[in-house]
């Protein structure tokens, strides 16, 4: 299996949300729904304050609990890879995948009623570019390639820096990174 | 301290600001489920430990509840859909590692099974409904052959009726990502009370007095072990990781508290409890009606407030400050 992942530089991102737009605008979302988000974490106690952005969507985690609890096989991964994505002509709208995502990444298309989500924009992958959040970024804090390849960006990044992941106690095995 | 702030827009339907993605459907659903169970599984014992003359109600009028109660429930559950016009799409793949999909081809089963144990109590329960069955051909071909293989339909029925009742559990326990919901407990405690919905439709039915005080028994059984599980699943959550402490702090004093104890525990555990002991004590025949309809009631609750608990609890606390009224108020 091919493992794609996202290594976001927390250092650099300034929480702009040109990401969430980026987004919005190439996957055409209907207003009020989002596939991603940014989130601003502040920790410790005034004056000692620290403070880091982080654009969030679907980690598209090695172990999907969306895609094993799927009852149709709408939730599914992508060719060969952890690209987990949602086939609305499979999908009966039974809500399961969304308690199964403890990222709470998943949302309800309006009008239609399919479950949606972050595709890491399979279709630009597909034509050898970085998702539509990570090629708008314009502090380049979001990269975009494959782990399990030591010469990729994101493979060098993780080497290089301190990193995490969100939620790693629950087992899911996120593919989003954060170097912090 | 740690606050996690969304700066950008959330506000995805039933996702945000809190997940609700399921209403009252899925728990009616899981309440029929469970008493469904609970009425295939008193069904199918009656036929096997040969008890028909001793419980007339339980043998003869409550199994073609079974079908009806499931159907409802079925629809309950096409309700809740958000992309109705796939449902077919449930019967087109098995999926071994979701529970839905288990439960959608146990229904399957169920369906028919509960359909040949009510048929063969169609001509002494309701004679009207037998006569009208035995005009068909195919109807009276079911009926026929339920009665024949009587034994073997019971069986399959208890075998089913478990299954049942424990998938409408696990169907919830299986979200790891919902930190109340994960938790052993739920699936032999809504097996549990929809045995005891099934009693407690027993008594709501039944005008025979030896059936009426042995079922006021064993609902009794059965709402005391219900009691002991939610006991125990709070013990559970409340001695589990940082999330499921912070999950059973809901029922202890938080949003959650008033509706559990005030409007479940109380109406819906303890006072059916209590008024069925009186009875059997020969106090307060006047509560005979009362006590069933509370304990459905507090079928009802326990899913309902299991649903919206487990919906509620996360590994995620995001502070999110976006008001779409306000946004309407700028258009």
């Amino acid at each position: 299996m091919i493992r794609y992942g996202m290594v976001i530089d927390t250092q650099l991102c300034i929480g702009c949300g040109d990401c969430v737009v980026a987004c919005k605008t190439e996957n055409k979302l209907p207003a009020g729904l989002n596939r991603d988000w940014v989130v601003e974490a502040t920790r410790g106690r005034y004056p000692d304050l620290t403070t880091e952005f982080r654009s969030e969507r679907c980690n598209h985690c090695s172990h999907a609990t969306c895609v094993h609890t799927c009852p149709t096989g709408a939730s599914h991964l992508w060719k060969d890879t952890n690209i987990v994505l949602v086939d609305p002509g499979k999908c009966t709208g039974c809500k399961a995948c969304i308690a199964a995502c403890p990222y709470d990444a998943r949302l309800i298309m309006t009008p239609d009623g399919y479950i949606d989500k972050c595709t890491f924009c399979h279709h630009r992958v597909e034509k050898g570019e970085d998702p539509a959040c990570v090629s708008s970024c314009p502090t380049h804090c979001m990269h975009f390639g494959i782990l399990d390849e030591p010469s990729s960006a994101v493979s060098r990044l993780l080497a290089s820096r301190q990193q995490k992941v969100l939620l790693d106690e629950t087992g899911n095995q996120p593919n989003v990174y954060y170097l912090i | 301290m740690l606050e996690e702030l969304l700066v950008t827009v959330r506000s995805n339907p039933k996702i945000d600001p809190s997940l609700g993605i399921w209403s009252w459907e899925i728990p009616a659903y899981l309440f029929m489920g469970g008493l469904t169970a609970g009425i295939m599984l008193f069904a199918s014992l009656m036929v096997l430990l040969a008890r028909d003359e001793e419980f007339p109600f339980v043998a003869r009028k409550l199994p073609i509840w079974a079908p009806i109660v499931l159907s409802v429930g079925m629809l309950f559950l096409f309700l809740d859909l958000s992309h109705k016009l796939y449902v077919w799409r449930f019967y087109t793949s098995f999926q071994p590692s979701s529970p839905m999909s288990w439960g959608s081809w146990i229904l399957l089963l169920v369906y028919p099974v509960s359909i040949l144990l009510a048929a063969c109590t169609l001509r002494q329960g309701y004679p009207w409904l037998g006569r009208l069955v035995d005009r068909f051909a195919i109807g009276k071909g079911i009926v026929d052959f339920s009665c024949r293989h009587r034994a073997t339909v019971a069986q399959w029925g208890l075998v089913l009726a478990v299954f049942l009742g424990f998938y409408t559990g696990i169907l919830l326990s299986a979200f790891s990502a919902r930190p109340f919901w994960n938790t052993g407990f739920l699936a032999p405690l809504f097996l549990v009370s929809g045995m005891s919905a099934a009693a407690a439709l027993v008594l709501l039915g039944t005008r025979n007095e030896h059936e009426r005080h042995t079922f006021t028994r064993i609902d009794i059984v059965l709402i005391t072990i219900k009691l002991a599980l939610i006991a125990l699943l709070l013990v559970n959550l409340a001695t589990g990781s940082g999330v499921q402490i912070e999950a059973s702090q809901m029922v202890f004093g938080g949003e959650f508290a008033i509706p559990f104890w005030v409007f479940f525990i109380i109406p819906g555990v303890m006072l059916p409890l209590i008024l069925e002991y009186w009875e059997l004590k020969g106090r307060r025949r006047a509560w005979m009606f009362i006590s069933p309809v509370l304990a459905l009631y507090g079928g009802y609750m326990l899913r309902h407030l299991t649903v919206d608990l487990g919906q509620t609890s996360s590994y995620l606390n995001y502070v999110n400050a976006f008001d779409p009224a306000l946004l309407d108020l700028l258009r």
